[in-house]
């Protein structure tokens, strides 16, 4: 009765997953991955700053991320910021006018959104001559979106029904090291999305042995003080 | 030195009820039953993450804007740029999900030992009412984060309130405070979330406390223990409760703490159940997520809700049908007719039921977290089908058991086979 009981409570939780739609990669980042974090830190600036913002980070916070203030001036601001700015940009209002909706702000996307979407979001969008950026996308379909790493990745085309991907022009990377890329950069935004969850795990770990000690004690002391209850 | 402290702790003790007697009254000399089990330690839980949810909060209210533009980023600035912001932020949001979790189990002891019978109806009834005003002060406070899923669950909750007949449409301009949730909006339920409902909070729970401890505490025997006293005065099967279950209760605090702290600092998140995955998506008055569903401690109500067919194009048979689920607890008490209290001495009916409508809120719960299509749909048209949602038929069937479950008790209860109840608590 009592495990009956126990495995309903948790069939919500086994229950969870399995949604319609184009089948997500599992993301294959790292977090604790400083080289790679970097990595993608540089490719956001480059590919992804120029539309969305992440107004909740300061540029200043990547030293977390091994960089050092002269590293961070030197490779990721462009535009005079400072190194204490919020990671805003200048385009606004225009960026409606030329997507159809504004870039959304990508603080917390890795927390909306989630790794997996994302990994295979940014390795998905195929040429759609249908739409008006010319550019469409397996996971977000008519997405308002070009391709903004399609340097890296080529041009590719994809057939929704028979579900399948051809290559039309080559990019500057390789397929595996496009991939890589696009690993990176999702590492970076779920950094982004949480900066805290680094140190968040650690401390975690000492407060569980801190409590786990305590339950020793804790636990001797009432099997003292009951020894005279019969 | 020390005859002067103890000269001070006399004057105050003679201008005020004196500290010492409340100790004894309360703690030292308040004689709780020794046979008191795993369940018995939620309620000093549930007063820990009261305690926990007050001090997270009031630290969190130094660094919060309640203003509909400023909110969301206000969230993330105590996430980033707030020293141990997003400590105080997980405490508080993985507290509200604890607080519910050891209240319903706390609840669910009450339901297995007969807690709630005389002579204890009252503690019963403050209970109730905590729970009451748990719930606002969730509601309230789940919209302060100003995501999409805190816009949206407001917006839905305050139309609730709109489909009540006549009174409806005012009643929901007025809480809102505005034609839609709204800036207005955000900065009463704030007000109501950090002060008006935490005061009314710790009145109820003092009350509880001071109506339990003149009762006196129940136990999984459902034996009253006063009613067996030693030459000394003090029940045969009584132990003060200080210092034999403040020791006991610390070693349940810590066990509780290090599972909280787990779910706080490995997966805060907890699968989009303890913050929803929507929720990091700012509001916005303009887009309607695709599905809604309000955090999970609220889905069971949700689901009674969705399960009731409207009636002349009206939600109000739904939310009058939630409404009553709730407001049925009050009246527990009374729907009871067993002459025994625990359901260690009660016979199969009673034991039947209560596994039922355990097995039906949990289910409700769950079907409330999911869209109705969750189960899919019958393959054939009847007449009586308003909707083929499988899950819809579900829940309607779960309701139905749910409120048998309390109309049916006098009945099952009173005619039940029971067992003999000892004089003494059984170890």
């Amino acid at each position: 009765m009592k495990r009956l009981l126990f495995l309903m409570m948790l069939a919500p939780v086994l229950a969870w997953g399995a949604e319609a739609g184009y089948p997500l990669d599992r993301s294959p980042h790292e977090p604790t991955d400083l080289v790679s974090l970097q990595s993608g830190a540089r490719l956001f600036v480059n590919y992804c700053l120029g539309c969305h913002s992440a107004q909740y980070m300061r540029y200043s916070r990547l030293t977390e991320i091994g960089l050092t203030e002269q590293q961070i001036r030197d490779n990721l601001l462009f535009t005079g910021e400072k190194v204490g700015d919020m990671m805003k940009v200048p385009m606004g209002a225009q960026a409606k006018q030329w997507f159809g909706v504004a870039p959304p702000d990508l603080s917390v996307v890795a927390r909306s959104r989630g790794a997996d979407w994302l990994y295979t979001y940014l390795r998905t969008f195929y040429r759609d001559p249908k739409t008006a950026t010319g550019w469409n996308n397996a996971v977000f379909e008519n997405v308002g979106m070009p391709h903004a790493l399609w340097s890296l990745q080529g041009e590719r085309g994809y057939d929704p029904e028979k579900n399948q991907w051809t290559q039309i022009t080559k990019g500057a990377l390789s397929q595996v090291e496009y991939d890589m890329a696009v690993r990176d950069l999702v590492n970076f935004l779920v950094y982004v999305g949480e900066p805290a969850a680094i140190k968040r795990k650690t401390i975690g770990i000492v407060v569980l042995l801190v409590l786990g000690v305590l339950f020793i004690l804790t636990y001797l002391l009432k099997k003292e003080f009951w020894k005279d209850v019969k | 030195m020390t005859s002067r402290l103890q000269a001070l702790w006399g004057w105050f003790d003679s201008r005020m009820p004196s500290a010492a007697e409340q100790w004894r009254i309360h703690a030292a000399e308040y004689y709780a039953p020794k046979n008191f089990n795993f369940w018995y330690f939620f309620g000093s839980l549930a007063l820990l993450v009261l305690v926990i949810q007050i001090v997270s909060g009031i630290f969190l209210t130094m660094n919060y804007k309640p203003d509909a533009a400023l909110a969301f980023g206000s969230v993330e600035y105590i996430m980033r740029d707030v020293p141990g912001g997003w400590i105080l932020r997980y405490i508080h949001s993985t507290g509200a999900s604890a607080f519910f979790i050891v209240v319903y189990l706390h609840m669910f002891r009450a339901m297995l030992y007969g807690s709630y019978r005389e002579p204890r109806e009252l503690v019963w009834l403050f209970g109730v009412l905590i729970y009451l005003t748990l719930m606002g002060e969730a509601f309230f406070g789940y919209l302060l984060p100003w995501g999409q899923m805190s816009y949206w669950g407001a917006q839905v909750i305050v139309n609730l309130f709109g489909t009540i007949p006549f009174i409806g449409p005012d009643l929901a301009l007025w809480v809102r405070g505005d034609y839609v949730v709204s800036d207005a909006t955000l900065n009463r339920f704030f007000a109501l979330h950090v002060i008006a409902l935490p005061l009314v909070l710790l009145g109820l729970v003092v009350a509880h406390l001071l109506a339990l401890h003149d009762v006196g505490s129940n136990n999984p025997d459902g034996v009253e223990i006063k009613k067996l006293k030693g030459p000394d005065g003090h029940p045969l099967d009584g132990i003060p409760f200080h210092p034999y279950y403040t020791v006991k209760d610390i070693v349940g605090a810590v066990v509780f703490l290090a599972i909280f702290a787990f779910v706080m600092f490995f997966v805060p998140e907890m699968g989009g159940y303890f913050l929803e995955n929507n929720n990091f998506i700012p509001a916005d008055p303009l887009k309607t997520p695709t599905h809604i569903a309000p955090v999970w401690y609220f889905t069971p109500f949700y689901s009674i809700l969705r399960a009731v067919p409207p009636l002349f194009n009206s939600q109000f048979p739904g939310v009058l049908a939630m409404g009553v689920a709730v407001v049925i607890l009050f009246f527990l008490p009374w729907l009871d007719r067993s002459p025994v209290k625990s359901i260690r001495y009660r016979g199969g009916l009673y034991k039947g039921w209560l596994a039922a409508f355990v097995v039906v809120f949990v289910l409700l719960g769950y079907l409330g977290v999911k869209p109705t299509t969750v189960w899919g749909q019958f393959g054939f048209e009847a007449f009586f089908l308003d909707t083929r949602d499988v899950a819809t038929w579900v829940a309607r069937l779960c309701t139905i058991v749910y409120f048998l479950f309390f109309i049916l008790m006098p009945w099952y209860t009173a005619r039940d086979k029971v067992k003999p109840v000892p004089d003494r608590v059984t170890p």
